[in-house]
């Protein structure tokens, strides 16, 4: 017999445990899957999440155009069912058919098509900067409020540096930069040169043929990541004077081993919380450069450009703004529905509550 | 305790913790002198009480000793060795032989952890047993602490004030160290409960021949569990002595104060206590008087106490007082 059985059996005289006082073991993670899996939004927006993801890497089989294709014939082009949902001017100067489902824009391409693709854009966009906020955000965040003191007070100086600048006008100003100084090089050896090779297998790899992904990622990672190290860097600093961290130490553990095991376990719920709910940020901030003109390349279709250019025949074709409007707004509400499952599945506290 | 044998000594400890100023160039302008240079010992088996007013320095002479805080000053030895001369991996060999309880019980436990693993980290930090061993020891331990051995998968959430500090005894244990460093583990919860946590460290004090250092503030308790009491003030241990001499004849003004505050539990003999009311308050630990650190508010004063610091002396065996009256 086990010393584990014998300590059960000596203090339960040898009845069985009741019910509901022996639990499984169960992890954090699996924990939060299933309490993520209870919350019918997160669920919702998780499912909604992983369609634009599937929408997004079968684009090439979805849609029923190629996003650049367009005959100037058929622009403006509007399916009857359109004109009768949305009655106004549309049926008086519209060319219609029904071979947009719709309609088409103003080089008359297929409205659907270019939103389809259009996620490819969005969603790695969103992705991206999750991602680079999240590893920059997150390692910077740890290592200035962990060593704190001087370390500390140098790093968060920098972070205020630049948060002092405004966020939009530093995107745009390194977004002209980039597709000034990379975005044409063509002269091998040079730095420029290898970003815009890089810049190249990105667009290739996320199936794009051109668009400058890659400036887009590196300006919003830029500016992404500060929020972030300075919310991981409070957490720690609260963390770090709280008794269990000293109760680590004072048994022995390691500085890696309270990172690992106790710090971020109780930091990466609020951060996981609040680069998901970022990610419409990101997204929205292509949407706004795109918007500008300095987003993606056209002919490669982003939301952003599409409402840009939607934009300017709103009167006449609410069609060409509502659309990719709606597909943005879906996909944030997925995202922000998501981030708020998380939050409530990544706490402990939670558990048991529906 | 026969034999007397000391387990920890204290020499001459100091913990300053800078005062900086300035933003980006921080300057040092001064010091709060937490513990300002202490010297005892802790015998085998005895149950010292460490009993002051707050912001004394009686937690951080606790840290101090445990090394969570690296002294300014000053010598711990703990069964001969040199702590405070110890780094990295010897120092954390130390660590299984000298474990600490904490104030909190709210804060003092992982909320992200179960209880199996809060009580397992010790002997998995240190390599003890294997994964199955370890829980099995968890089981043991729950047992030992007086909780359900089927708690190991909960979280601390899920438990009551009085439990979580179970929980932490239950952690303190686990690594079967030979002295426990006590922080006021008893005043963050109820009344009711803290004469249960108390019988319980000392029935696994008779159990395990632990080694208590008990910081408190309630006098009664600590003469209840305590072997010998010290008095703290300022940074400073002001009397020490065992707990009968202590509670019957002190000899420091300020321990006489602090024991006339102690309601008798008599009307009749409660109606006669003469209390001794101090005036004024603490004074700043950065900035502490000169001469005698008491000497701003003793009612006992004379002149060389604010002149000259008062010798930390042995005035009766075993009896060691600072104060220019004895």
């Amino acid at each position: 017999m086990t010393t584990q059985e014998r300590a059960v059996q000596r203090l339960t005289n040898g009845t069985p445990v009741p019910k509901g006082q022996e639990r499984k073991v169960t992890n954090l993670w699996l924990d939060a899957l299933q309490r993520l899996l209870r919350n019918k939004a997160a669920v919702l927006g998780g499912i909604i999440v992983i369609l634009l993801i599937l929408m997004a890497i079968f684009a090439d089989q979805i849609a029923p155009y190629h996003y650049a294709e367009g005959d100037s014939n058929e622009n403006y082009m509007v399916p009857l069912w359109l004109t009768k949902v949305m009655p106004g001017h549309m049926e008086k100067y519209a060319k219609i058919g029904d071979k947009f489902i719709l309609g088409a824009d103003y080089l008359g391409r297929d409205i659907l098509s270019r939103i389809i693709y259009g996620a490819r854009v969005s969603l790695p966009v969103g992705f991206a900067g999750a991602l680079t906020a999240l590893v920059i955000g997150l390692v910077y965040g740890s290592i200035s409020g962990y060593y704190g003191g001087k370390v500390d007070n140098i790093m968060m100086r920098i972070v205020d540096i630049m948060y002092a600048f405004p966020t939009m006008l530093l995107i745009i100003l390194l977004m002209a930069f980039f597709k000034t100084s990379f975005g044409g090089a063509n002269e091998p050896g040079t730095a420029a040169y290898t970003f815009n090779q890089i810049n190249k297998i990105v667009d290739r790899f996320l199936g794009l043929e051109g668009g400058g992904m890659l400036f887009i990622f590196m300006g919003i990672g830029i500016t992404a990541w500060m929020g972030i190290a300075r919310l991981a860097r409070g957490q720690i600093l609260s963390l770090k004077e709280k008794e269990f961290i000293e109760a680590a130490r004072m048994i022995g553990a390691s500085d890696l081993r309270i990172i690992v095991r106790h710090i971020l376990p109780n930091i990466i719920g609020p951060i996981l919380v609040t680069v998901t709910l970022n990610i419409p940020g990101y997204i929205s901030t292509e949407v706004f450069l795109s918007f500008i003109g300095l987003g993606v390349d056209p002919p490669t279709p982003s939301w952003g450009s599409m409402i840009s250019e939607g934009s300017r025949a709103i009167r006449s074709y609410p069609n060409q703004v509502l659309f990719p409007a709606l597909a943005l707004a879906i996909t944030m509400f997925a995202f922000n529905f998501l981030g708020d499952g998380l939050r409530d599945a990544l706490d402990p506290r939670m558990r048991g509550t529906s | 305790m026969a034999e007397k044998q000391p387990l920890v000594q204290v020499k001459n400890l100091k913990m300053y913790f800078p005062i900086t100023r300035g933003i980006i160039f921080q300057r040092r302008i001064g010091d709060i002198k937490a513990v300002d240079g202490i010297t005892f010992d802790i015998y085998r088996g005895e149950t010292l009480g460490l009993v002051g007013e707050s912001g004394c320095g009686k937690s951080t002479t606790g840290r101090t000793i445990l090394q969570l805080y690296r002294p300014t000053e000053g010598e711990v030895y703990f069964d001969g060795q040199n702590l405070t001369a110890l780094k990295g991996e010897q120092l954390r060999r130390m660590r299984r032989r000298m474990q600490m309880i904490f104030q909190d019980p709210y804060a003092s436990l992982d909320p992200r952890m179960t209880v199996g693993n809060i009580i397992g980290e010790p002997l998995e930090v240190h390599n003890l047993l294997s994964p199955k061993e370890r829980r099995a020891r968890v089981m043991e331990l729950l047992e030992i602490v007086g909780l359900n051995p089927y708690f190991v998968n909960r979280y601390p959430h899920e438990f009551s004030g009085g439990q979580r500090q179970r929980i932490g005894v239950a952690r303190a244990l686990a690594v079967q160290p030979d002295f426990i460093v006590c922080d006021e583990p008893i005043s963050a919860l109820d009344v009711s409960i803290q004469a249960q946590i108390i019988n319980l460290l000392e029935e696994l004090q008779e159990k395990f021949s632990l080694t208590y250092l008990f910081i408190a503030h309630d006098l009664s308790v600590v003469r209840h569990i305590s072997t010998r009491v010290a008095v703290m003030y300022l940074g400073k241990i002001v009397e020490l002595t065992d707990r009968n001499t202590l509670y019957n004849n002190p000899l420091h003004p300020y321990t006489q104060a602090l024991l006339s505050a102690v309601p008798i539990p008599d009307p009749e003999a409660e109606r006669q206590r003469q209390r001794i009311i101090l005036e004024g308050d603490v004074p700043s630990p950065a900035n502490p008087p000169k001469g005698c650190n008491f000497s701003t508010r003793c009612p006992r004063r004379i002149d060389i106490c604010s002149e000259v610091e008062p010798e930390w002396r042995e005035v009766e065996k075993g009896h060691w007082v600072a104060c220019h009256l004895v």
